[in-house]
């Protein structure tokens, strides 16, 4: 039936066609519209960043890169402790998360048993999951009197005789609990990527090293991680771009600190924590545009790293399709 | 003649055929490292799963004494006592505009990505950049910028501004994941409605987005999964409202919803309105992880589907 139509329809001539060719410009349109306004939508981001930050920038320069003090109510605005904090959090975070996060992927890919690989590997993504509000939400409430009372006095006996770990605070609302807190919310991503890399290891090379005697940690070291490594570094400044622009679990745990420290147990701020603090109530003209300032900051530093995440990836592709 | 016949001289480096087939090396030693790198990673795995046990198991047990259909299904009474209904269908107005927003303009990105971008065409690839940036974004930068396009210009916080924002963050994972479940779609089925003269917008409506559909809306829910949970975008959009009323009119006025809800009230001192947030935070976990769960069925079955 439905072919006997069909040759119905090809018979009739240029009237279908003429309505297939129709067809065929709205549907173009429509996707090339939609993939347009994607393209907008970033432009609208860049733009609408760049033209808020504009009086702080014609004000404060580049200064307000190294200034520290920021005091909205002395209309004294500078970048340079948010930053310092932005920077430490994600160094705690990504230099727990990494080792972590390959060791999960090397478990799930290569070690576990079958049943337990379909168990823990879901389970892993699921903590990617939980929202950042829940996650800062556990860390204010439970997380941050347990880091006061045991992690920090811990630290402090040990490695007391290094600054960044000075006397323990009694809140427990620190540079070091949001970066704690951040190794959470980087940890899933970076070991459900470098477990689906290391399941792309040709299982020729693994059987090849194998059968040369290699044990299995010879394998890994040896093959995998080798073949893998640009890959496992995508995967890790993927990491960094969500440690580095979350602003909700790190403003409830990094307890809205200023002045720049020597400890990790002391208060701080992000540039994401302080743009979702402050932003609703400003205290004088030029706060919301250093805000927009520390958002365009933000941005530029996220986009980097976006770029370095695809660029490090491609060249994976590349090489692995070449071999 | 014969002298030429002699074993010739062998490369060092090569292992001696005729040496005896007994394991060199410290195999003890490298026998132990392995297998403790084996136990540490299985410790790591482990310690992950532990993570993601605590958190569960907190905001249940903290939740536990709240938790009732009265608190899903009754309004807020000041701080301390009341459900969250206001907040919850707050939250699922706002989202539900956002993903009307959104999954339309992802998965037509998605089929342009597919259908008529070709593998390496330059357009393609940029676009493909131009999602990825998408996706790396800040949320709380999401949000200022539409703080900078909608509020700043109604001079309101408004529940369209957060669905706005929301379906800013929701559009990159719809097109990638659309993308890569229509890429799964077998190219014999394109070729198969061409060869009987289709044209392309009848294959792609009658016979590629029917293929694709269950995995494109396995996408669909991850995204609106994540879009529920997001809170950087409300803060600065739609955080100014009456937390004990009923608003459902997104233009104008800001929308009760459940992030914020947990958001403001995590940090106050009375113990009652902090068990109301754990139960508000229940709500949305359960909510969350349903889906995902549901997701990954889905995605399961729509494979299966695709594969034959």
């Amino acid at each position: 039936m439905s072919a006997l139509r069909l040759r119905f329809r090809a018979g009739s001539g240029t009237e279908a066609n003429r309505a297939g060719r129709t067809g065929d410009r709205i549907l173009f349109a429509l996707c090339a519209g939609a993939g347009l306004l994607a393209v907008l939508v970033l432009g609208e981001v860049v733009y609408q960043v760049i033209s808020g930050a504009r009086p702080a920038i014609s004000k404060f320069g580049l200064g307000f890169l190294v200034h520290s003090r920021w005091a909205p109510n002395f209309s004294a605005f500078g970048a340079a402790q948010a930053l310092v904090g932005t920077a430490i959090t994600s160094i705690i975070a990504l230099s727990i998360a990494t080792p972590l996060g390959i060791a999960i992927g090397v478990y799930l890919a290569m070690m576990a048993p079958p049943p337990v690989r379909t168990v823990v590997g879901p389970l892993v993504e699921m903590l990617a999951a939980i929202p950042s509000v829940i996650v800062g939400f556990w860390g204010l409430i439970v997380f941050s009197p347990f880091v006061a009372n045991h992690i920090e006095p811990a630290l402090h006996n040990v490695l007391g005789f290094i600054p960044l770990f000075g006397a323990a605070q009694t809140t427990g609302f620190s540079l070091l609990t949001a970066g704690l807190v951040l190794t959470i919310m980087v940890l899933p991503i970076i070991a459900a990527l470098s477990r689906d890399l290391f399941l792309t290891v040709p299982v020729e090379l693994k059987e090849g090293a194998a059968a040369l005697g290699a044990t299995r940690w010879e394998i890994i070291r040896g093959v995998v991680l080798p073949t893998t490594a640009s890959g496992v570094a995508a995967a890790t400044v993927l990491g960094l771009g969500r440690a580095l622009g979350e602003a909700i679990a790190v403003l409830q745990v990094v307890g809205d600190g200023t002045g720049i420290h020597s400890s990790l147990f002391q208060p701080g701020e992000t540039l994401a924590a302080r743009i979702a603090n402050e932003f609703t109530s400003p205290e004088s003209k030029l706060h919301i545009p250093s805000l927009f300032y520390l958002a365009l900051i933000l941005l530029v530093i996220g986009l980097v790293t976006s770029v370095l995440a695809r660029m490090i990836a491609t060249r994976f592709d590349v090489h692995r399709t070449l071999a | 003649m014969t002298a030429q016949l002699d074993v010739p001289e062998r490369d060092p480096g090569l292992p001696d055929p005729s040496a005896p087939l007994i394991a060199s090396g410290d195999l003890r030693r490298r026998d132990a490292v392995s297998r403790a790198v084996t136990a540490s990673a299985a410790v790591a795995a482990f310690l992950a799963v532990a993570v993601l046990a605590i958190l569960v198991f907190t905001v249940i047990s903290k939740a536990w004494s709240v938790l009732s259909l009265s608190f899903i299904f009754t309004n807020p009474s000041g701080l301390d006592s009341g459900g969250i209904a206001n907040a919850l269908l707050g939250t699922i107005e706002i989202v539900a505009i956002a993903a009307v927003i959104a999954l339309p303009v992802g998965i037509l990105t998605g089929l342009y990505l597919t259908e008529f971008a070709g593998a390496n065409s330059r357009s393609g690839r940029f676009l493909k950049l131009v999602l990825d940036l998408l996706q790396g974004l800040p949320t709380i930068i999401v949000g200022v910028v539409v703080y900078g396009l909608i509020v700043a210009v109604t001079h309101r916080q408004s529940g369209f501004a957060a669905s706005v924002g929301l379906s800013i963050v929701m559009l990159p994972l719809i097109a990638r994941s659309s993308q890569e479940v229509l890429l799964l779609v077998p190219g014999t089925l394109r070729e198969a409605a061409d060869s009987l003269g289709v044209s392309r917008w009848r294959t792609v409506l009658g016979v590629i987005l029917p293929t694709a559909a269950g995995g494109i809306a396995t996408g669909a829910i991850l995204s609106i999964a994540r879009a529920a949970g997001e809170t950087a975008p409300l803060l600065v959009l739609d955080s100014i409202y009456d937390p004990n009323a009923t608003q459902l009119n997104p233009f104008g006025h800001g929308v009760p919803n459940v992030p914020i809800l947990i958001l403001t009230t995590s940090d106050l001192p009375s113990p009652s309105a902090l068990t109301r947030a754990w139960g508000a935070a229940f709500v949305l976990l359960a909510a969350i992880l349903i889906a995902n769960v549901a997701a990954r069925i889905m995605l399961a079955r729509s494979r299966r589907k695709m594969m034959g």
